[in-house]
């Protein structure tokens, strides 16, 4: 239950452990809770570790008028307990409450999680039902965003490429007049759930101006599919989300 | 942090850590791959904190670092160079006597073989900086993230109450 030995690197900044990264074909560390014990159990055992937790400047949490960024050193318990990305996007507290346990939030990242691609786990289904997407960088193609929707490739599979360092996520607010839900079940507390469901509901406004039907629903099932995906249905009628057109799933559309 | 080291018997790099732990500084010389449990028990002999499953289900090695309750098996030492810890060791009283959660498992009778307990201790003691006063179901909630496999957790729930209830005594007096 050790890991086997690797070459550690420290930088201090984000050009810094991309070089590293590319030079050394290693992995990256970031909050490890995921990485560690892989490579205790001997199921990883990288040449290389590149570790992000020295480097300054990729902690913040900026909550902006249309989206919350968070840095790839921002712990779930960081995000968890920041008041103003709750205030502006309930959902990400309601998710990030079921990653783990308190201890392992406080050490874990959540970019770590999106990049880990696990298809159980929470932050991924966010970002996808969201539309989000994280930045990379790496030394020889610069700075780039990828969509959600590219980004999750498959089980424990993303889109960054190995010589990529992912820096941050962007979580794009949800529309006025919407509301949020995260629901899961799982066999212990704190354990992966078996399924869960992520929900997005979106009213519009009727001619009176006041919020009347629900054009736009959107679901994410972490743990349903090998990989997280986005499930959308339009133009359903108020108060008809459990009548039996809804039940056969009328308009119910997969994307990605 | 320098790499000018050689482990002659494994030939891996050392790298020099510093540590504050429980209050005492502590310079360490460490393979990369030394997790931050190992670290205390082997290098720094402070075996309060104990390994159980060593890939972060038990919750037996829990520490706090700055403050806040992780999973010591789940860090390497080198990458947590610089930081402040607190073992089962350090959450005593000022005077050296038992801290309000460790006397309040004394009172309550939360442990049987006590291998547990450490990562117990940190995260009660953690939690009830932010909860001073919690109800039986946060107590439970509280402890959701480790293991005991000998006392069904009533008496552990009883325990954070009261580590609450004596904390506030030891405040007011």
């Amino acid at each position: 239950m050790k890991p086997a030995p690797f070459a550690y690197h420290r930088p201090s900044t984000v050009d810094e452990a991309a070089s590293m990264l590319a030079a050394t074909e290693g992995k990256i560390l970031a909050g490890g809770q995921s990485l560690i014990p892989i490579m205790s159990m001997r199921l990883a055992a990288p040449a290389a570790l590149v570790d992000l937790n020295h480097v300054t400047g990729l902690a913040d949490i900026d909550v902006s008028d249309t989206a919350v960024r968070i840095g790839a050193l921002t712990r779930h318990g960081d995000l968890e307990r920041n008041v103003a990305a709750y205030d502006a996007n309930p959902l990400l507290r309601r998710a990030v409450q079921h990653v783990a346990h308190a201890t392992i939030r406080n050490r874990g990242t959540t970019v770590g999680s999106l990049v880990h691609a696990d298809p159980a786990a929470e932050m991924p289904a966010v970002l996808r039902l969201l539309g989000g997407s994280v930045e990379v960088v790496s030394t020889a193609r610069g700075r780039r965003s990828i969509d959600a929707e590219a980004f999750f490739v498959g089980p424990l599979e993303s889109a960054l490429e190995p010589d990529e360092v992912a820096v941050s996520a962007c979580f794009p607010h949800p529309p006025a007049g919407s509301g949020s839900a995260w629901l899961e079940i799982a066999r212990r507390h704190g354990d992966y759930g078996l399924v869960g469901v992520g929900a997005l509901v979106v009213l519009d406004s009727d001619s009176s101006g006041e919020r009347g039907g629900v054009p736009d629903q959107r679901g994410g099932h972490p743990g349903a599919r090998r990989r997280h995906r986005r499930l959308q249905r339009r133009g359903v009628r108020r108060g008809g989300l459990g009548g039996r057109q809804d039940a056969r799933g009328r308009g119910h559309r997969p994307r990605g | 942090m320098t790499t000018s080291h050689v482990d002659p018997a494994s030939g891996e790099a050392l790298h020099e850590v510093t540590l504050t732990v429980n209050g005492m500084p502590h310079r360490l010389r460490v393979p990369a791959r030394r997790l931050l449990s190992d670290a205390l028990r082997h290098d720094l002999r402070l075996t309060g904190t104990h390994v159980g499953c060593e890939h972060g289900v038990c919750g037996a090695c829990t520490v706090l670092l700055e403050g806040r309750p992780t999973r010591s098996c789940l860090m390497f030492a080198v990458s947590v160079d610089g930081a402040s810890v607190t073992t089962t060791e350090g959450c005593l009283e000022p005077d050296g006597g038992l801290g309000h959660v460790q006397q309040a498992f004394q009172d309550c009778h939360a442990l049987q073989c006590g291998f547990c307990t450490p990562g117990f201790i940190t995260t009660i003691t953690a939690y009830l900086e932010d909860n001073p006063d919690p109800t039986e179901d946060e107590a439970r909630e509280a402890i959701g993230g480790n293991l005991c496999r000998c006392t069904g957790y009533q008496n552990i729930v009883a325990a954070v109450l009261r580590a609450a209830d004596i904390r506030r005594e030891r405040a007011a007096s």
